[in-house]
This record gives C-alpha cells, structure tokens and sequence, in this order.
C-alpha cells in the first residue's frame, strides 16, 4: 500500500464522515431532546434516499433538483412518526420505547422490500458527475458535493438551535422538559419539530448520497449501526460532538478496510465503538 | 472502638466542593443526625459512605476497616443499609418481594427470605400492603418501604436520607417513632433530615454541614444554638 | 400476579403436546410444531436475560449460530474422534456461548439502557460478518452437516419421520421452561428482578449487580446455544444468514415481546401465534411472503409497545382481573 492510496483513502473517509456527521446529528437531536433512540433512523435515509429515486425514475428530476422535496417530506416523516408513535410511548418501560422505533425500522424496510423488491437501484446520469484532480489526488465530484453539502446542512442545523429563537427553545426542552413547558414552551410542538428536523438532516444526507450510492431496502441498516457509533462517541445529545465523532467513523471505516481487510472495515468500526465505550462510557465529549 | 469513622473525607465534581475535610464518629448503636441546607453535601456524603461515590482524599473505616472506594453491595453486606432521597422502589415487583430482596441477603432460601420480610413489614406497619406493586404505593408508604427493604438486610448501620421529606404532617410521627424503634434495637443511624423537630427529637448528636464542611458537631440544643447553624440557615440577621 | 393457568393447565398441554404426532402424522404439522417449541424456547432463554433481568439484547443470535457451528464443526472435521457426536457437540456449544457471553459481557454490561442494546447489535454484526469472511469455519457458503443413516439418537439424526426431533424440541422447551421456573423462584431469580427494576438500589441491598448480569447472560446464551445445535441437526445446512443475522435476533425479542416478557407463559403464547402467523402469510403471499410477514412484525412490534408492552400476558391479567 503506498502513502497515495493511504491519503486517498483518508481523505474519501474524511468526506464520508461529514455525511455520517449529518445523518448521526439528527439521532443525537433526538436523543437530547426525549432520551429515546430513533431505531428506524436508518430507514428514514432509505426512505430519502428512494424518494430522490423515484423523483428521477419517473419525472427526470436530478437528486440535487428534488432535494428540497426529500427533505419536506422527511420532515413529515419524523413530524409524523413523533405524533403517531412516539407521543403515547414517551414515558413508557425503555423496552417499549426501544420495541417502537425498532417495530417501525423492521416495518418501513420490509415494505421497502415489498413494494420495490430487493434489487440495487441506481441513478444514472447526475447532474453531478466525474471527479476532480486535487494535488495528484482524486476526489468524486459526487463525494465531495456530498460532503460538502453535508457539512452546509450541519452549520445550518448548529445555527438553527444557537441562535434562533426556536432552536433555543429546543435546547431548554431537551434541557428540562418541565421547566420548559412552566416557561410557556409547547413541548409536544418541540418534540415534534425535532423530530422532524432530525429525519430531515437525515433527508438532507439521503437526498446527497443518492447521487452516488446504491439505493436498496437494507442500506438503512448499515448507515444507522454507523450514525449509533457516532452518536454515542460524540456524546448522546451532543450535537457539535457528532460531526468530529462522524467524521472518526468516516476514517476508521477506511483505515479499517485498508489497512486489515475490506470485508472487515464495519467489524473494525463497531470494534472501535466497544473499546472506546469501556473507556469512557459517555463518549468522547459527551455529558453523562 | 467507633463503628464508623470518617476523616478527612472530600469530593470535587469538576471545580465544585461538594465534601471538604469532613470529620466525625459514629459509635455502635448510635443516632446522628445530620442537617444542613440544601447543597450542603450531604447526600453526597451518603453517596461516599455507601459506595455511591470514591472520595478524593480521607479515609472511612467501617469497624476500623478501610471502605473508601468499596463497591455498593460490598459496603451494603458490611453492614451498611441505606434509604434514597429520590425513592427506589422496585415498582414492578409487589411490597413483600421488594423486601424479600433485602432479606436475600441474609440467607438463600426463599421461604426464610418470605418470612423475614414479613417481620420487616410487619415493623414497620406496610404488612396489610404486602401483595401490592410497589409502584402504587404513596409516598409515605414507598418511604416505609425503602427503610423495610434496607432492615431485612439486618444492617449494624443504617443511612436515612430525608424520610420525612414529602410526607403528610400526620403521618410524621409514626415514622419518627419508627425510627426510634430502630435506635431502640440497636441499630446505629445517620439521619438527614431537614425537619429540626424530628431531628430534635431523636438525635443523641448532630452535625451540622454547610457548603460541604462541618460547622458544628455536638447535642441537638448546642448545634441549633450554634451562631454559625444560624447563620448557615436563615441569614445573618438571625445569628445575633 | 399471574393468571391462574396454573400446573393443571400445564399438564394438559404437555399431555397434548406429547399426543400431537401421534394424531398428525404428517411432516408438516410436525414441522410447524417443532420450529413453535423452537422459538418459545430461544425467547424462554432471551426472556431470562431480557424480560427478567431487563438487558434487552438484540444481538443473541450470536448464541444460537455459536451453537449450530460448534456442533457442525465438530461433525464435520471429526475433532474428538470417537467423541464427535452433535450430543458432545450441544453440550460443548452451550460451554462456548456461555464463556462468549461473558467475554462479551465485559464491555457491553458497562452500558445501560439503549446504548446496551445498540452495542449488541454491534456484537453481532460484527460476529456475523467475521463468519461470512472465515473460509475455515464456512465462510458465507455454509457447512453442511454430515448425513448418517441409518436414523439414530446417538447421531441425532432422524430421515424417516420427524418424529424424533418433535420430542426432542419438545424436551429442549420442557429444560429451558424448567430452568426459567426454577431460577425465577430461587434467589438470583429476585436479585434479577431487582436489578431490572432499579440496579443501584439493588446494589446498595447487597447484590453484586455486574456478576448477577453476568450470570444471566450465561444461562441466556448456552439454553440459546442449545437450539442452535437442534437446528443444525434438523435442518442439516447452516450458514450466517440462516443463523446469525439481525432477523433472527428481532424474531426472538418479538416472539417473547408479543407473549409478555418477563412472564413464564409468554414466549410460548408468542410462538404459539408467530409461527402460524408466519406459516400463514407465507403460503398466502407466495413470493414476496418473506418481507410481507416483516411487514406484519413491525406492525405488530409497533402496536404491542405502543398499547400493551406486557404482552398478550398483561392483557390476559387485565382481563382476568376485571371479571
């Protein structure tokens, strides 16, 4: 292996860790916000992803054009998901808080699988093709929109919860969802919009990946063990925490598959997430 | 020889002192009691005694034995019961089984544990309650509970933490007389207790805490006279 | 607390169990039978460590396939020689399972609620795709079991009839329930309880909460292991999608979910109407059966944590209770 290959592989970890850093930011936006685990997180990134399919299979509409469209109806998604599922399940035993999301994960993939069978679907012909050649290295001009864009939508999502009004109200709900709601602020409201705005960060990264990756009912799989990872190495609830924590995933994937073997790369990421959590059980940055 | 001893007991969380230089004795058979006002450490100092929490520095000998560091159930087979400020009750279990656990302790056969528990309701007054989920208990009820669970496991040392705490008036003095029957067989008691009557009325000494240190050690009549008590409490206004 | 289904009520199933290949001969209902004990026994096993010590694992497939290759593996290369017999192989597998749980344990018991059950299914994922990229144990081809005849007990393999294997399933739901009772009655069977309910104040009455953990998943893992080994010698063909994917994991927690989890009845009543169910939309819906029926257990997944997360059990004691 020549340091080439070693660079270029760190650096398309890099870019992939900035989408794993999105999707994982919407899981960690819910968990601070109910203490409950979205299990089906993976499958909102299938729905996205199968939503930006079927807008180009059937009305030419390229990912980036549709993406607007994706990200609305995540939104709904989680906005739903929250009001038709969670709601009633918010102070149950965790075993039913862990068996509803978990319910939903098997039921949207299965009928994925229903409905479009078990093929790997693809986009032809994105408006974003090719790659560029920086210093000697290539990068996927996909890729790096990808990444790029990724990290756009995680600045806009830190902005939204810092510096507006609303997303300060997030923040105190999540902080104390009594004191909140004594300060005059709907707490069912914020819990729906975080909801939503959680599956649409991750509609956000759907829409993104759709214009390179393979699109199939069980890619949600993969990608939710992987934002889990992140989440719980940046910190359950931290937001900030998941884009460093998304972008380590990112690189241990690759260094992982390069430098032990490729079949092995997810083993390695989901070893690393055990090593670090007998170290310290809350994460790198996290507040336990 | 003193039952339990502390010296020097600290703890920090990040830059705050929750416990500094703490100092006492307990004798066998003993009731202290322990006040202070809220933030003053002493559910924290309860933590440490019980394996909640690992001080920074001091030493806590049980028996002259160091446990400082020791696990939970390590210090609660030593000896060492305790109540939570916040109740735990094992809600999906019913009454007579949550103290059944207790009495586990002592001894692996269930119908023996039943018996023991039985006793233990039975002192203290939940015995009608037995076959109830705990989760539907009162609080003054779950309050009993949890001193029924930590007696069966027969402990030389018993940590009440704030019993009266979210009790009805009338209820109070059956607890406190609870506790008095405890004291009476010879079981040694740290009590918090925010309620200056019941401490009072059962202390043979008192300690006082205020932002993790001890003010005053000493007779329930010395400590609540003592200025700086006072002073800790309502102001210096009040401390003359 | 419980219904009154009582001892009565469980002899008259036993009796019946025992009875049903006598009047189905067929091998088809036998079938059916034998993956419902198959599946009460694995979630009777889940539900000792889950349902009532509270670690919701969703990775225990990890037991079942430790015991479907240990035994296969033993066959097949012959190890102990005269020794090879899938009987040593169960026993061994069992053994195996129960040291991987606690090597497993070690890390992953650190963590508490969600995080636990995320980092087991990190574990299997992991154990899975080791196994899919290990030539020597199979890799994603499989192994197959080798064939003996005639039939016999000793090689635990039955072609005429199925028989046989019916009561051995049997036999393996009769321990692992046996087990279950037992335990639940005893004094690590409250300390379990007590550690779902509450573990630190379960630690402060005493109770070395880590090691009871430990020993849940123990017990857990090796009655799991031991379905493993019955399947492999039913069925004669294992390989990581048939026994350690994430599909078998959620089927087991569902199984005993839907029944009640931490009730004794429960992961029977479970497997007594998944089973069929699955039978059902299987044959009714052809090809596509297999995501259809996923589709019915995410509904079903949904609907049950949602109105009821005791299980069939829990509406059974509400009903009872009412009249």
């Amino acid at each position: 292996m020549t340091p080439e290959v070693l660079l270029q592989g760190i650096v398309g970890g890099l870019l992939m860790g900035l989408v794993y850093a999105l999707i994982a930011a919407g899981l960690s936006l819910i968990f601070g916000l109910m203490e409950i685990v979205n299990f089906a997180h993976g499958e909102f990134l299938m729905v996205a992803m199968f939503t930006s399919y079927w807008a180009w299979a059937l009305w030419r509409l390229d990912p980036l054009v549709s993406l607007p469209l994706t990200v609305c109806l995540l939104f709904a998604l989680g906005a739903a998901t929250y009001w038709g599922l969670i709601r009633w399940i918010l102070d149950a035993p965790m075993l039913a808080q862990i068996f509803a999301t978990f319910g939903l994960a098997v039921f949207l993939r299965s009928a994925a699988q229903a409905l479009w069978g078990v093929d790997f679907l693809v986009v032809k012909n994105p408006l974003v093709e090719g790659r560029i050649s920086v210093g000697g290295l290539f990068l996927g001009l996909p890729q790096l929109v990808a990444s790029v864009g990724s990290l756009a939508a995680f600045a806009g999502l830190h902005w939204f919860i810092s510096r507006t009004e609303t997303g300060l109200a997030l923040q105190a709900t999540a902080q104390d969802r009594q004191a909140a709601s004594l300060m005059g602020i709907d707490t069912q409201r914020m819990f729906a919009l975080g909801w939503g705005i959680g599956a649409a960060c991750v509609g956000v990264a759907g829409a993104l990946l759709s214009m390179f990756f393979y699109i199939f009912p069980e890619v949600g799989v993969t990608f939710s063990l992987l934002a889990y990872v992140a989440v719980a190495l940046g910190g359950f609830g931290n937001v900030p925490g998941t884009l460093v924590a998304g972008v380590v995933v990112g690189l241990v994937e690759v260094l992982g598959g390069l430098l032990i073997a490729p079949a092995l790369k997810y083993a390695v990421v989901f070893a690393i997430y055990l090593v670090v959590v007998l170290w310290r059980p809350q994460g790198l940055f996290g507040r336990f | 020889m003193p039952l339990l001893e502390i010296e020097g007991v600290t703890k920090r969380f990040g830059g705050l002192v929750a416990n500094r230089e703490i100092s006492f004795q307990v004798s066998p058979g003993e009731l202290v009691g322990v006040i202070g006002p809220n933030g003053a450490g002493k559910s924290t100092l309860f933590d440490l005694l019980t394996g909640f929490q690992a001080p920074d520095a001091g030493h806590i000998r049980l028996d002259g034995v160091p446990i400082a560091g020791l696990r939970p159930d390590e210090i609660s087979r030593r000896g060492v019961g305790r109540t939570f400020q916040k109740l735990k009750p094992f809600g999906g279990m019913t009454v007579l089984e949550n103290v059944m656990v207790g009495a586990f302790q002592k001894t692996a056969d269930p119908r023996q544990a039943r018996a023991e528990a039985e006793d233990a309701l039975e002192s203290v007054g939940l015995a009608d309650r037995a076959h109830v989920h705990a989760r539907v208990l009162s609080t003054g009820q779950r309050k009993r509970l949890e001193m029924a669970r930590a007696l069966a496991t027969r402990p030389r040392l018993l940590l009440l933490d704030e019993i009266t705490g979210g009790v009805d008036q009338r209820s109070i003095p059956d607890l406190v007389e609870l506790v008095r029957q405890l004291h009476a067989g010879g079981t040694a008691l740290i009590v918090i207790e925010h309620n200056m009557r019941v401490i009072m009325g059962i202390s043979q000494r008192v300690v006082a805490l205020h932002l993790g240190e001890v003010i005053a050690i000493g007779s329930p009549a010395a400590v609540t006279s003592d200025a700086r008590v006072i002073e800790a409490y309502l102001g210096r206004a009040y401390a003359g | 607390m419980r219904p009154r289904l009582g001892p009565l009520a469980a002899f008259v199933l036993l009796g019946a169990a025992l009875a049903f290949p006598l009047v189905f001969t067929l091998p088809y209902p036998r079938d059916v039978m034998i993956r419902i004990f198959l599946y009460a026994m694995l979630a009777t096993a889940w539900n000792l460590l889950a349902g009532y010590c509270g670690q919701i694992s969703l990775g225990h497939a990890v037991f079942f396939g430790t015991g479907a290759y240990t035994s296969t593996l033993l066959l097949q290369q012959g190890w102990l020689g005269v020794w090879a017999s899938p009987w040593v192989g169960m026993a061994l597998g069992a053994l195996l399972a129960a040291l991987l749980s606690q090597v497993i344990g070690f890390p992953v018991f650190r963590l508490r609620g969600h995080y636990f059950a995320i980092a087991t299914i990190a574990v299997g994922e992991i154990v899975q795709t080791v196994v899919i990229n290990w030539d020597a144990v199979g890799g994603a081809r499989g192994l197959f079991v080798p064939i003996k005849r005639p039939d016999s007990l000793i090689n635990f393999q039955f072609h005429e009839s199925k028989r046989t294997y019916y009561y051995i399933a049997l036999a393996l739901l009769v321990l692992a329930i046996g087990i279950s009772r037992w335990i639940v009655r005893s004094r690590t069977g409250y300390y379990f309880r007590a550690i779902r309910e509450d573990q630190d104040a379960a630690a402060a009455l005493g109770i070395p909460v880590a090691r009871y953990k430990q020993r849940a998943m123990a017990i857990s893992a090796a009655l799991t292991a031991l379905g493993g080994t019955f399947y492999a010698q039913y069925v004669l063909f294992i390989d990581p999608e048939s026994v350690l994917p994430l599909s078998l994991s959620i089927l087991v927690c569902l199984v005993a979910v839907l029944g009640g989890v931490g009730t004794l009845w429960g992961p029977i009543l479970g497997a007594a109407i998944l089973v069929p169910l699955g039978e059902i939309t299987r044959v009714q819906l052809g090809g596509t059966g297999k995501a259809l029926d996923l589709v019915i257990y995410g509904l079903l997944i949904m609907i049950v944590s949602v109105v009821q997360p005791g299980g069939i059990m829990a509406l059974l004691q509400r009903g009872s209770r009412r009249s």
